[in-house]
């Protein structure tokens, strides 16, 4: 029995690995930038990081197509490099000498791919699946766009300047010609004090009569 | 050689050292005419008026462009020989005759009074399409106060698979600048429709303009206090922040690394002249407003050479701020082209990451290039070269708003920047457009085309509201190269014909001797031998120089203009394009309105005193005992 399930997986992965070639139609090359986008903190790479890889892929494709168990055992790996690039493709659990479909890999590969990058605190960026572009994150558009906040703001501020300013000098205005009719008043009454002050009758000829006569 | 043509009537027009005298006194117990608060305010207002986006955006490219440090030796010579005698002859013969511009000329001679109109004329073109850049730099500073900046990011296209194409294809600064900003068509003729935002922005600009100089130079000139000293606070800040960044010292080095050669060109010469002409904002008139609001006995001759030296520095100083900036940008640009070509070699031969670094990509490029050259060369490698980076696009607008901008997003903090480099940007510019409103408003009421009695704040309101109607012209489309035409044919030569003629005006109709009195009566000592020299022979001589060249250089090109398209080869350099024929009599209008109106008021005043004969009552006083002896109300028995 043991001898028999022994003989089925190295039948499995010497197929699986005529299966996996650079270039075949149904893999896809991976490529990690480990210490571009971790620099100091960067984790080598060894076949434990891989094993985690196969599983995180593996755990993709049961994600994608309901119903079949993939096992790490059906991610098979190859053509590794020193950059960190290798090739991959997904045998079918059904029939390990069958691969699955380029598309169904990508279709699985791009559901799960925020879940593949955290495994690796990478990015779509430093772990490239070589043919499966991200999907782009679209800029963040608010409801209003902050410059017109910005623009309401100063135009009230520059309205209420405006209006502050012109009502300031109406009001200085007002008060210049109100302080000329005070100059004027305080001179009519600097007549009548010099009758009060004595019995003296009041003489015409002396007053002053610059006011009534106008030049 | 004492040549004075005949002006008679001079002595009635102009108001004689005693009347100054009995003026000065009445002033310091208060009058209807302006005056400054103090001479900070003055000195603030004036150096806010020279210095100016120029400063920042014009000098240092010409620096860099004629020889670097050796650029100074030409600069510093035309700033002692043109720029200091200019200024100090607008603001002596200001505070002596005490009026607008207008009001000066036609003291001096009522013919002359042309002089003063195309002082208008060109203040208000000028002031149009100044405001414009000073609508989109407040746009741009509307659009810093988020992060990520929108400068940063393209947008994506249609089925967010990547990016736009002509973001792609440019750059996320470029891509917002001419479309998510300008929207910028491909042709003059092409004009678009008005752009609502750039509206807006242009609304915010005239009416934060208008609440400034609502009441001349009362308001104004509180509002420089913030808008002079801020600039160079901002200046210092990006100094210190530029300095601590990698390729700032590579920046400055270009900057400066002198070219002596260049001095043998006649080009590096006329561009100093003219730079040195265009930036002491020199025949726009606003100088001599601003300088007749002084006191009588200012010390003019003093505050000319401090002003001209302030502006001389700041230059300078700008210049070394911009370039260590640009020399940051430069450097990342240059690690980024680096470091893409290290990928690409990288995932090519499948070497591990960090076998191939910036230091070592040389050798191992030619190693490579030896062991499999066909490989090398299907490669899309780009020549990453230090000097094309840091020659890129670096003036004008082109500096601001791309070159500048895409420092910005690669330093930490980016919306902290961006905001303080565009309110520095606003300062600088909205300190100029005080002096250019001041050469509108005042003339126009010194013209008497309105009625008098309408306040001050009419005149400013209908001044704002008038160029904001016209300038819509640079808020369509192809607003961007009306722009340009403006900038090319209305601030450049009516300049220089009317600071020449004003310059004439002065030392030959007015006299240069009854100048050299004047002078003595202000600041008590009489203008020394270089003064009398350069105001006599130096100064007009150098001006017809650099105006005949101009006039000649524009003359014998075929103008052309330069358009962003998209379905161009260039792309996305900027292509040139040749402008339609109708274009020419907006040229004639721009740049021959202004200065025909000189001889041509003249000739019209010529006529109005031959064919009427009526003469001007309004400045002669009748002479009677009443007016001399003054009766007062307050006699007391």
């Amino acid at each position: 029995m043991l001898e028999k399930t022994f003989f089925l997986l190295c039948l499995s992965s010497a197929l699986g690995n005529e299966l996996c070639t650079p270039d075949a139609s149904d893999g896809y090359k991976v490529r990690l930038s480990i210490n571009t986008a971790l620099g100091d903190e960067a984790y080598p790479w060894n076949a434990n990081e891989m094993f985690l890889f196969r599983a995180s892929l593996a755990f993709a494709m049961r994600n994608h197509i309901a119903g079949q168990i993939f096992e790490v055992s059906n991610i098979v790996v190859c053509d590794e490099t020193p950059r960190v690039s290798f090739w991959f493709v997904v045998t079918s659990p059904l029939n390990p000498s069958e691969l699955v479909n380029k598309g169904n890999v990508e279709e699985a590969v791009r559901k799960s791919r925020n879940r593949i990058n955290s495994a690796f605190l990478l990015s779509d960026n430093t772990l490239e699946f070589v043919g499966i572009p991200a999907i782009l994150a679209a800029p963040v558009n608010p409801d209003t766009p902050p410059w017109l906040i910005v623009f309401g703001v100063v135009m009230g501020l520059v309205f209420a300047g405006i209006i502050a300013v012109l009502v300031l000098s109406v009001v200085q205005k007002k008060r210049k010609k109100s302080g000329k009719m005070d100059d004027e008043d305080t001179e009519v009454e600097i007549r009548p004090k010099a009758m009060e002050n004595g019995d003296g009758v009041y003489n015409l000829s002396f007053t002053d009569d610059e006011p009534i006569t106008q030049m | 050689m004492k040549l004075k043509l005949p002006n008679p009537g001079l002595d009635d027009r102009i108001p004689s050292h005693e009347d100054l005298e009995r003026m000065e006194k009445e002033e310091t117990e208060g009058s209807d005419r302006p005056k400054w608060d103090n001479k900070a305010q003055y000195l603030l207002t004036c150096v806010g008026f020279c210095v100016g986006l120029g400063n920042v955006w014009r000098f240092p490219y010409l620096c860099q462009s004629h020889g670097g440090g050796a650029f100074m030796i030409p600069f510093l010579i035309l700033l002692v020989l043109e720029g200091i005698p200019l200024l100090h002859l607008e603001f002596a013969i200001g505070q002596r005759l005490r009026k607008g511009s207008v009001g000066v000329w036609r003291s001096i001679n009522p013919h002359l009074t042309g002089i003063g109109v195309a002082s208008l004329l060109v203040s208000l073109l000028v002031g149009m399409y100044y405001n414009t850049i000073m609508a989109w730099i407040m746009w741009y500073l509307f659009n810093s106060f988020q992060n990520p900046l929108p400068w940063s990011q393209c947008p994506l296209n249609a089925n967010r698979t990547g990016v736009v194409e002509e973001c792609a294809r440019s750059s996320t600064v470029d891509y917002f600048w001419y479309r998510e900003t300008l929207n910028t068509s491909t042709a003059i003729d092409e004009s678009g429709g008005l752009q609502w935002w750039i509206v807006l922005s242009l609304v915010a600009a005239w009416s934060l303009l208008y609440v400034c100089c609502i009441r001349g130079i009362e308001t104004s000139g509180k509002a420089v206090y913030v808008t002079s000293t801020l600039p160079y606070l901002v200046l210092t800040i990006f100094l210190i922040r530029g300095l601590t960044l990698k390729g700032s010292f590579e920046g400055i080095k270009f900057l400066f690394t002198p070219d002596v050669n260049e001095l043998m060109n006649p080009a590096t010469w006329l561009d100093a002249g003219a730079q040195v002409f265009y930036s002491f904002s020199l025949a726009f008139g606003g100088l001599i407003s601003f300088s007749s609001y002084n006191s009588v006995h200012n010390n003019c001759e003093q505050d000319a050479v401090l002003i001209s030296l302030i502006n001389g520095c700041t230059s300078v100083y700008a210049a070394t701020v911009i370039y260590s900036i640009i020399g940051f940008r430069a450097m990342q640009n240059f690690d980024d082209c680096i470091g893409d070509n290290v990928l690409q070699l990288l995932n090519t031969f499948n070497y591990p990451e960090d076998s191939i670094t910036g230091s070592n990509y040389e050798e191992v490029l030619t190693h490579l290039n030896q062991t499999q050259p066909l490989v090398i060369a299907g490669l899309p490698l780009q020549t990453c070269d230090m000097q094309v980076f840091l020659s890129q696009g670096v003036e004008g607008t082109g500096l601001a708003f791309i070159v500048f901008t895409e420092a910005i997003i690669k330093m930490p903090i980016s919306p902290l920047w961006a905001v303080l480099f565009f309110v520095m940007l606003f300062c600088l510019g909205l300190s100029t457009m005080f002096g250019n409103i001041e050469g509108v408003v005042v003339p126009l009421q010194d013209l008497g085309v309105l009625p008098r009695s309408w306040p001050k704040e009419v005149f400013c309101g209908l001044t704002c509201l008038g160029s904001l109607l016209l300038g819509l012209i640079f808020a369509q489309r192809s607003g961007n190269y009306w722009l340009a035409l403006f900038d090319s044919f209305a601030g450049s030569i009516p300049l220089l014909v009317i600071g020449l003629c004003e310059m004439v005006s002065v030392v030959y109709i007015y006299g240069i001797d009854r100048f050299n009195k004047d002078i003595e009566f202000m600041i008590g000592h009489k203008p020394n031998i270089f003064w009398q020299v350069t105001w006599r022979f130096i100064s007009p001589l150098i001006m017809v120089v650099i105006l005949v060249f101009y006039v000649v250089t524009q003359v014998t090109q075929s103008p052309t203009y330069l358009v962003w398209d998209e379905a161009a080869e260039s792309f996305p350099t900027l292509e040139a394009r040749s402008f339609p024929s109708w274009i020419y009599t907006i040229i004639f209008i721009l740049a021959g309105i202004p200065c025909l109106s000189i001889p041509g008021v003249a000739l019209y005043k010529f006529i109005q005193r031959k064919c009427c004969k009526q003469e001007d009552y309004s400045d002669k006083t009748v002479d009677s005992i009443s007016a001399t002896v003054a009766m007062s109300e307050k006699i007391k028995f």
